[in-house]
């Protein structure tokens, strides 16, 4: 029953659209030329991508949980980085 | 004019259906998930070739025959598909093997013909092209990877580009048939295209550390309507139902 | 796309039970927040999805064999065409699934040998038999149908990854049921013989699918975990009746009968009532009973088995590819 595994790759796609590469799922393969044909043939049947990229998943390092509020929710105070801080009149238009 | 060219369309026609059609029958079965897919779109490729070339031979054939007239209504020995597409799947080597075999013909010949003096054909040649040169990239890839694999994948590997050798053979004849219309442009001339092909294997099995076999005896006959026995089981299934209920549409 | 409510949550003794944790886990869920992999999460919580997911991948798997009867002989090439890219998908899904539940922990390789070892279960519709071309359109018609009532709702399931498999799945398969009810529209339209044939494949698949929903509210223990959990949205009957009441009106335009005399539609409530269904056949056909469920196993071992020499040397090519390139640096 002890078969070894194929390693997991993780699959970033770019749309037709031109936007960035997005995750889209992944995919098993042995090698990293493998799992490009193989998110290929999984997740561009339907002329979803114009650009693939493949990355093994145990490439990637991710942010703990338990950090979250420590990373992400200091900046919810800053408003000022945001356009609708700052008031213009109407009379300006757009800007 | 009008008979070889039909002809001529119909030989291109099923040997993309007999092809796709023994593909199709992995669907469920492949050795992973992801290839399973793999199959599945190589399959999907060589049926979507298929259905253009005999909608056209339908046109050209003037009896109003559409694609599934031609596909589900003519028996073995009116099928005009080279005995190479439609030997048994085997084990995936052997897949692997008739699949590598016939695209590295293919994508040179639809390449050629990518400048057929027929619109019709030039066009379905620039579809078809992009196609097959996916196949040729991914099953030259498992060649190399089963040949320079395990033992047991080599040995497996060996026995298929063996097994399935004599019957490459065909994929470069040129009859009366076809004569007529290489010369006006229509068809590619598929002679001089046995050196790239050649080398494009020689390269791949190399890679594979497989050893090319000897050219000894080749077999031929499909195009002309001799068949392996194979054939006749195969449209025993593809055929089943246009043959159980007559006149039907499904 | 088939998920059937075969298993509500498993029980499971936490370790480390911690009802703050937990509490602050079920306001999340209560929040609709989505949960992550990485995120903490109650171990009930973990298993249970497992269980799910394995379940609704292997039924994706299995589902390729009623259906993969027929690809050789569809009697177009359309249909073969189509049909082909259906069963194609199935193996897609299958592949979106098993990679939601390898964010849990546990691997594709783990999850298929509890399949092939007969001690994961799949969805009981798969153990009935493709006879005719018609069952192809029924398939489609009722059991993708089912399918679908079932994963919309999992659209918005609390976990993640599971969400937008499905939400992909969802997406990609809004054209199976159209394919099954299109064919039974062309069966029901043609000779005596098609219509007989479409009839006959109803009569047969009726029952089972409305099987597919799981069992009966009034049995089903767990449901109102996985409810709170999010996991599940819906009851199961609450589904089934969704399914019954939009697929009468299609029989009718179909003109097939559904083979239940009890049938009849309730003014007051609006629904279409329908007759007792036979739950020992479900009971008998989860448990390894079905007409079909050997031949499946046995389908799904020999693939595997026969894969085997091939996995492993693409395996062993790499590994050397490896050590090529490492030699030559």
């Amino acid at each position: 029953m002890t078969e070894a595994k194929w390693p997991l790759f993780e699959v970033f796609i770019r749309s037709r659209t031109g936007l960035a590469h997005r995750h889209v799922g992944s995919v098993h393969a042995v090698d990293a030329e493998m799992a490009l044909q193989n998110a290929r043939d999984v997740y561009t049947r339907r002329g979803e991508g114009l650009s693939i990229w493949v990355v093994p998943a145990s490439s990637i390092t991710a942010s703990d949980p338990a950090d979250k509020e420590m990373l992400f929710e200091p900046t919810a105070s800053k408003i000022y980085r945001h356009p609708t801080f700052y008031e213009v009149p109407d009379e300006v238009g757009h800007m | 004019m009008t008979v070889p060219l039909f002809d001529y369309v119909l030989r291109l026609a099923d040997n993309a259906l007999v092809l796709g059609h023994r593909l199709s029958e992995w669907c469920g079965h492949g050795p992973v998930l992801e290839e399973d897919l793999a199959l599945a779109n190589m399959a999907l490729d060589l049926i979507g070739q298929s259905r253009s070339l005999y909608d056209y031979a339908g046109e050209v054939g003037g009896r109003g025959h559409d694609e599934d007239a031609l596909a589900y209504l003519r028996d073995v020995a009116s099928y005009r598909n080279v005995l190479l597409v439609e030997q048994p799947n085997g084990d995936f080597a052997c897949t692997m093997a008739r699949q590598f075999f016939y695209s590295a013909f293919m994508h040179p010949y639809w390449q050629a013909m990518a400048a057929s003096s027929d619109p019709a054909l030039a066009a379905i040649a620039e579809k078809s092209v992009k196609e097959v040169a996916y196949h040729v990239r991914h099953t030259s890839e498992w060649a190399i990877r089963l040949g320079d694999g395990t033992e047991e994948s080599h040995r497996r590997m060996q026995a298929a580009v063996d097994e399935l050798w004599p019957y490459t053979g065909e994929l470069f004849e040129a009859d009366a048939i076809e004569a007529a219309l290489i010369e006006a442009g229509i068809a590619t001339d598929p002679r001089p295209l046995e050196g790239a092909w050649r080398a494009t294997v020689a390269n791949v099995l190399k890679t594979a550390t497989l050893t090319l076999p000897a050219t000894g005896w080749m077999q031929t006959g499909g195009r002309v309507g001799r068949h392996s026995e194979h054939l006749g089981h195969l449209l025993a299934d593809l055929q089943y139902m246009q043959r159980a209920y007559p006149g039907a549409a499904w | 796309m088939y998920t059937q409510g075969l298993s509500g949550p498993v029980d499971q003794p936490d370790q480390g039970h911690d009802p703050e944790r937990e509490a602050r886990f079920q306001a999340r869920i209560d929040a609709e927040e989505r949960i992550e992999p990485n995120d903490w999460m109650p171990e009930g919580y973990r298993r249970t999805l497992i269980r799910q997911i394995a379940q609704h991948a292997h039924s994706e798997i299995v589902g390729m064999l009623p259906e993969g009867n027929w690809i050789t002989r569809a009697p177009s090439l359309r249909r073969k065409a189509a049909l082909l890219a259906k069963v194609q998908d199935e193996a897609g899904h299958g592949l979106y699934l098993y990679a939601a539940a390898e964010t849990l922990d546990i691997s594709r390789e783990e999850l298929v040998d509890q399949l092939l070892a007969g001690t994961a279960k799949y969805s009981s519709i798969f153990n009935y038999p493709a006879l005719t071309w018609a069952d192809i359109g029924t398939i489609g018609w009722l059991v993708d149908g089912a399918a679908i009532m079932n994963q919309i709702p999992l659209c918005r399931c609390s976990y993640g990854p599971y969400a937008r498999a499905m939400i992909r799945i969802c997406k990609e398969e809004s054209f199976h049921q159209r394919q099954g009810f299109e064919i039974m529209l062309t069966l029901a339209r043609g000779t005596v013989a098609q219509q007989a044939m479409a009839q006959d494949a109803l009569d047969r698949w009726w029952w089972p699918s409305l099987m597919m929903f799981g069992p009966p509210d009034s049995e089903s223990q767990h449901s109102d975990r996985s409810m709170r959990w999010r996991i599940k949205r819906f009851t199961n009957d609450a589904l089934r009746q969704k399914f019954v009441d939009a697929t009468v009106p299609q029989s009718q335009f179909l003109g097939l009968t559904i083979p239940d005399p009890a049938l009849h539609h309730d003014p007051k409530s609006g629904h279409w009532n329908f007759g007792p269904i036979d739950w020992r056949e479900f009971r008998r056909v989860i448990a390894g009973d079905g007409p079909c469920n050997r031949d499946r196993l046995r389908a799904r071992r020999a693939a595997h088995a026969a894969g085997r020499w091939v996995r492993e040397a693409a395996l062993a090519h790499a590994a050397k590819r490896r050590a090529r390139a490492q030699a030559a640096e």
